[in-house]
């Protein structure tokens, strides 16, 4: 089985989210830059699980300058054997989209998987968009996957309930929490990847569909009521009198 | 220029789900956002749907026209993409406009790379002056401005974002009769994971963490929440442990909700946790450590044991109840 998965390289879960150039760019200065947890602990571990299990490959697939190889570097150490990176600074979703597209239409992946979002963007747009372009299925927010005779077969929380669904072999999906359980990289792992291949490859020409124009930061919260814990039931009343929530 | 003749013809789409017992609030919000564009921009409203909602409820919307798909469900994205791009192309559609909910989420990224139309994931506000919408980036800890390039724009609204505006109901219905290809995806079974109201819609969630102990004392929680008709949700340990359901799990990395209120009961308040619910309009904190960071993001909070104070809370959510 070829398995392709998809990376994307962001700033750690804590890292402060503070603008440059007029709050037009992030500032990464100071940052550490992660995984994207639901490609790192779902797509990828999962895609480990059904090579291992059934054999084949994991690639994985990065669109960014090379300040994304340390990122890439740690999905190789947790297991992956090859990766590519895209040579360029992403214009949007879509271009993201676009430029894994154009490497996988003609690789013969059987199993194409996205983490639900990334956690800087969080658009869940490059999923459904590969699988667009390409012209295959998508299984959406799937909790759990496995293989068999060609076929996927995903269960996806839907409004509460658990919808079990399949689809025949090429499919991408979007990978949630649930799927599998995160893999911390072995010395070995680490040593492993330093040579593992990571191939750079020029960018298709796109064009940029959206772009962000400004970045604000959420108005600082008024100071919190304090309620005395003797008095609790207090809250309920200004839930319902003073802030009308209730 | 904007001759008199585009702007006739132009024409919104939105695309929602009718399924269910009623038409779902996020529903009416997507319309809402659909028709407010329209009026704007001079044209019309298509809605279109799929499955099995009745005629009178259709016919019902507020919407110029309504598209229904009798025979598809939601399981196969291509499917519907195939019929929103069929339908955006027959109406000259401008926009089309999409739930950004687990449907939206898959049809409207494939609907706009098929029709090369920029896209708005999640937006949380109507195209400002200069056309730019909000939408929440970094987990909801800051907001973007976003500028679509393209002459279609598609956009997909956040529940709990627009709200709620009458209009004058009474649609056309039409049934959908195009070719759509069969469904690769397939749905082998569904189970129902109970009654409750669904989480990223509620208006009220009322949430709590590994202050709770463990699972058995959940029972408090979820009164407090039947009380308030809220739906109930959890820190990531809590789901981690197998305490609660993982799609309770609320944050960075679980769902993102952005109800009315949140009360939060024996949660710290990590930044990943902070990440996903402080898009709240209002939330109240209940911990038993006074530095609980998250007091910093509270609106009201209480130092106390929640086994002490949940009570307390229930029996005066009862009380309100009670008196209206
Ligand atoms: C990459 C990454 C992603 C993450 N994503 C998420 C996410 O999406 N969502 C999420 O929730 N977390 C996430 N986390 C975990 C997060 O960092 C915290 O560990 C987690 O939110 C803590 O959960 P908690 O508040 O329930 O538990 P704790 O941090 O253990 O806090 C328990 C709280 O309960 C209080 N308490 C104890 N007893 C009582 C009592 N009797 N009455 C009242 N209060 C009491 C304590 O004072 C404490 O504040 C993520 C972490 C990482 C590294």
């Amino acid at each position: 089985m070829k398995i392709l998965v998809l990376i994307s390289h962001v700033p750690d879960t804590t890292a402060r989210i503070a603008f440059t150039n007029d709050n037009t760019a992030y500032d990464a200065s100071g940052v550490q830059f992660i995984v994207n947890p639901y490609d790192e602990w779902y797509a990828l571990v999962r895609g480990l699980e059904l090579k291992e299990a059934q054999g084949g490959t994991v690639t994985t697939i990065t669109v960014g300058g090379a300040v994304t190889e340390p990122t890439i570097r740690k999905a190789l150490a947790i297991g992956a054997d090859d990766a590519v990176r895209v040579d360029t600074e992403p214009k949007d979703g879509h271009d993201v989209a676009a430029q894994v597209a154009a490497f996988a239409k003609d690789k013969g992946y059987d199993l194409i998987l996205a983490g639900k979002e990334t956690i800087d963007h969080n658009g869940s747009q490059v999923g459904p968009m590969v699988a667009e372009l390409l012209d295959l299925p998508f299984l959406s927010l799937a909790t759990k996957l496995d293989v068999a005779d060609g076929k996927a077969t995903a269960e996806r929380d839907v409004r509460g309930d658990v919808e079990v669904v399949e689809c025949p072999l090429p499919v991408v999906v979007s990978c949630a929490k649930g799927m599998a359980e995160q893999r911390i990289p072995n010395m070995r792992g680490i040593m492993a990847a330093r040579t593992k291949p990571l191939q750079v490859i020029p960018a298709a020409a796109t064009e940029a569909l959206s772009t962000t124009v400004k970045f604000e930061l959420p108005p600082p919260k008024q100071a919190v009521k304090m309620i005395p814990a003797e008095e609790a039931g207090k809250l309920i009343e200004l839930l319902h009198s003073e802030a009308k929530v209730i | 220029m904007g001759s008199i003749n585009t702007r006739i013809n132009m024409s919104v789409i939105v695309f929602a789900d009718t399924r269910g017992e009623k038409v779902a609030k996020s529903t009416l919000e997507t319309l809402t956002y659909g028709r407010k564009i329209a009026a704007k921009e001079g044209g019309t409203v298509t809605l279109v749907t799929f499955g099995d909602a009745p005629q009178d409820r259709l016919g019902a919307l507020d919407a110029n026209k309504v598209v229904v798909a009798r025979n598809i469900g939601d399981a196969d994205s291509q499917q519907l993409t195939r019929l929103v791009a069929d339908l955006a192309g027959k109406e000259n559609a401008k926009w089309i406009i999409f739930t950004h909910d687990d449907t939206g989420k898959a049809v409207a990224p494939r609907v706009a790379a098929k029709l090369q139309a920029g896209e708005v994931a999640g937006a949380i506000t109507l195209p400002n002056e200069q056309g730019h919408i909000k939408r929440n980036v970094f987990s909801g800890k800051a907001q973007a401005w976003v500028e679509l390039k393209t002459p279609l724009k598609v956009v997909s609204v956040l529940p709990n974002s627009i709200p709620v505006e009458a209009a004058s109901p009474g649609a056309s219905v039409e049934e959908y009769s195009g070719d759509l290809g069969v469904a690769k995806v397939t749905v082998k079974e569904t189970r129902k994971a109970g009654e409750g109201i669904p989480l990223p819609e509620a208006e009220v969630v009322v949430s709590a963490g590994r202050g709770m102990k463990g699972p058995e004392n959940w029972g408090m929680v979820e009164e407090l929440a039947k009380e308030l008709h809220a739906a109930t949700a959890c820190s990531r340990p809590v789901a981690d442990m197998d305490w609660r359901p993982h799609h309770e799990h609320v944050g960075q990395t679980g769902v993102a909700i952005r109800p009315n209120l949140y009360i939060a009961i024996g949660i710290s308040g990590a930044i990943q946790h902070l990440a996903g619910v402080n898009g709240s309009k209002v939330i109240a904190v209940i911990n038993s450590d006074p530095e609980a960071p998250f007091f910093k993001s509270a609106d009201y909070g209480i130092v106390g044991d929640a086994f002490e104070v949940l009570p307390k809370l229930i029996e005066a959510a009862k009380k309100l109840n009670a008196e209206r």
